[in-house]
């Protein structure tokens, strides 16, 4: 069985993130760019799954930038056998990257996706539902465990109140949550594998989508800050302030 | 305009984040129709029907909506969307999880968490957990969005006399079944929903502590939350987790005990009007945010929080 698991290149987590003056955009001028964190748990989730032989080939797919090919690198350095770099001028939106992905998927006709449940630079939490809806497959998002034994994948999902759990018919997409694993890191001898692993890359127009975006940002802003308030010198204190001062209580 | 409104419920209830999604409705202005969709609905579209504003109630009743599950949802929306420029729900499990099958469906790119409605085309939506406010504007010929509950004043759920009709039934997919659900069983207010959130994070050292925070929950009627640190240790289950990728919540009153503060869980409390700050490190980033911090050993400051909040 194949498994595609789409990996976007985003500003590092860690990275405090920074609005431009001109209000365009965040500064991504010399910032770390890394994997995002949720793709991380989606590569991983791929390749246990490979390990336990319930998946012959994974290919790791990214829309960017041609710099995503190092995120690729990064997803193959992890276990993913090949990658496929769909280039793009600017960031792509959900909706774009869902046709990217569903041309790639009826070429390469994998049984199952997985993807990351949200990236963390446009927190859209879209992409792995619109290519579901695309393909016509069911959907298992937010997935905190994943099953699969002969042509069903059964998926335990965070929601509002706790977790459920649904069977899915494949092929299907998958999105990871939190708490599916803990992603590991790639060992120096695999780095070096990895650099051997093959990277097509094609544009959205060789797989005949159209990448233009709907959605025009006008300005990007800082949130209000938050001004920190004053320091308590015991609960009786505390109390009264939200009695008498705040009146929250 | 005509605007449909996916109305989550639960026990014949309104859930309290589909009224704020209504709210936001209001503001981009026009027909608002709400779609109720479940297994014997009958009692959950009565109560939406009283809901002021709402033009029409139209109900889907059958077993295949009965959890909510993303793909025939996502076909009754669809099935319903040619008379409607705007498509709506709340962000929540079941409105992210649909949405965007939705979008796709009609070829829109969604309109993900909208904080703030500027026009019938533009929206105020947060990226990157937070730290930034981007205005977007769409070019697609319907929207399709999904609303930040924590950003808009839920409407009244009384006073209004919409009728209720059924929606025509379209063909469903079959490939998708619910097994189970683990739900945490709470007398208390939902976390969203709550007027008072108590949250406690790794400083809380271990589940069992967690129940430190039930008396003066119980005594403020508050909500009991937790940053991704204490989930992830496993002191509480996945749904009490206020964050970037967990609930988004802004109470009247926060109080975080024992929580330093990561980004990615001040994106889920930053709007909450009060925020109180309980950490024996005064450095914690959460102290900035904070309108009243303590500074305190957590365990000697619970007992007497409790006690100072028994007192009159």
């Amino acid at each position: 069985m194949k498994l595609l698991v789409p990996v976007k290149r985003v500003i590092d987590y860690n990275v405090k993130v920074r609005v431009k003056s001109d209000q365009s955009g965040v500064e991504l001028a010399g910032i770390k760019m890394a994997m995002n964190p949720f793709d991380e748990i989606a590569v991983e989730e791929a390749v246990r799954l490979k390990e336990k032989g319930v998946v012959t080939e994974i290919v790791a797919v990214s829309v960017g930038v041609t710099q995503a090919q190092e995120t690729i690198r990064t997803a193959l350095a992890m276990g993913a056998d090949r990658g496929i770099l769909v280039e793009t001028d600017g960031p792509p939106e959900p909706l774009a990257v869902a046709k990217i992905l569903k041309a790639l998927a009826d070429k390469e006709q994998p049984q199952l996706f997985i993807l990351g449940k949200q990236a963390i630079d446009d927190d859209m939490n879209a992409t792995g539902q619109m290519l579901a809806a695309l393909l016509g497959w069911p959907q298992g998002t937010f997935a905190s465990k994943i099953d699969i034994v002969d042509g069903t994948a059964t998926v335990t999902r965070e929601v509002d109140g706790g977790l459920e759990t649904v069977a899915l018919t494949m092929p299907a997409v998958i999105t990871a949550d939190l708490r599916l694993n803990e992603p590991r890191y790639a060992s120096l001898p695999n780095i070096m594998k990895a650099r051997k692993k093959p990277i097509d890359v094609v544009k959205p127009a060789d797989l005949g989508v159209d990448a233009a975006p709907r959605l025009t940002t006008l300005k990007v802003v800082e949130p209000p800050k938050r001004q920190a308030g004053k320091k308590v010198g015991s609960v009786a204190e505390l109390v009264d302030k939200l009695r008498n001062e705040a009146k929250v209580i | 305009m005509a605007i449909l409104v996916l109305i989550e419920h639960e026990g014949g209830k309104v859930k309290q984040p589909a009224r704020s999604a209504i709210a936001a409705a209001t503001k981009i202005g026009g027909e608002i129709h709400a779609l109720v969709a479940g297994e014997n609905v009958g009692e959950a579209a009565a109560a939406t029907a009283k809901i002021p504003g709402i033009a029409k109630v139209l109900t889907a009743d059958g077993a295949a909506y009965a959890h909510g599950l993303a793909e025939p949802l996502g076909a009754l929306l669809v099935s319903l969307a040619p008379g409607y420029t705007h498509l709506l729900s709340a962000s929540t499990a079941i409105g992210k999880n649909v949405m965007p099958r939705v979008a796709a469906l009609l070829d829109v790119q969604q309109i993900s968490d909208i904080a703030e409605v500027v026009d019938a085309d533009t929206f105020v939506r947060p990226i990157y957990a937070g730290n930034a406010l981007a205005t977007v504007k769409s070019a697609d010929a319907k929207k399709v969005i999904t609303v930040r509950a924590a950003s808009f004043d839920p409407v009244s759920a009384e006073g209004g006399t919409a009728p209720v009709e059924p929606a025509s039934n379209p063909e469903l997919p079959n490939n998708s079944r619910f097994i189970s659900a683990e739900l945490s069983k709470s007398e208390r207010p939902e976390l969203t929903a709550a007027r008072v959130v108590v949250s406690g994070g790794r400083g809380m050292q271990s589940g069992a502590n967690f129940h430190l925070l039930d008396p003066i929950a119980d005594k403020l009627g508050a909500a009991v939350g937790a940053s991704r640190a204490a989930v992830d240790a496993g002191f509480v289950p996945n749904d009490y987790q206020v964050g970037q990728t967990g609930k988004i919540v802004a109470p009247d009153l926060y109080v975080a005990v024992g929580i330093s503060g990561a980004i990615q869980h001040l994106a889920g409390m930053k709007d909450s009007k009060v925020i109180v700050a309980i950490n024996k490190d005064e450095e914690a980033p959460i102290f900035q945010v904070a309108d009243y911090g303590l500074v305190a050993d957590l365990f000697q400051a619970l007992p007497e929080l409790k006690a100072e909040l028994e007192k009159a």
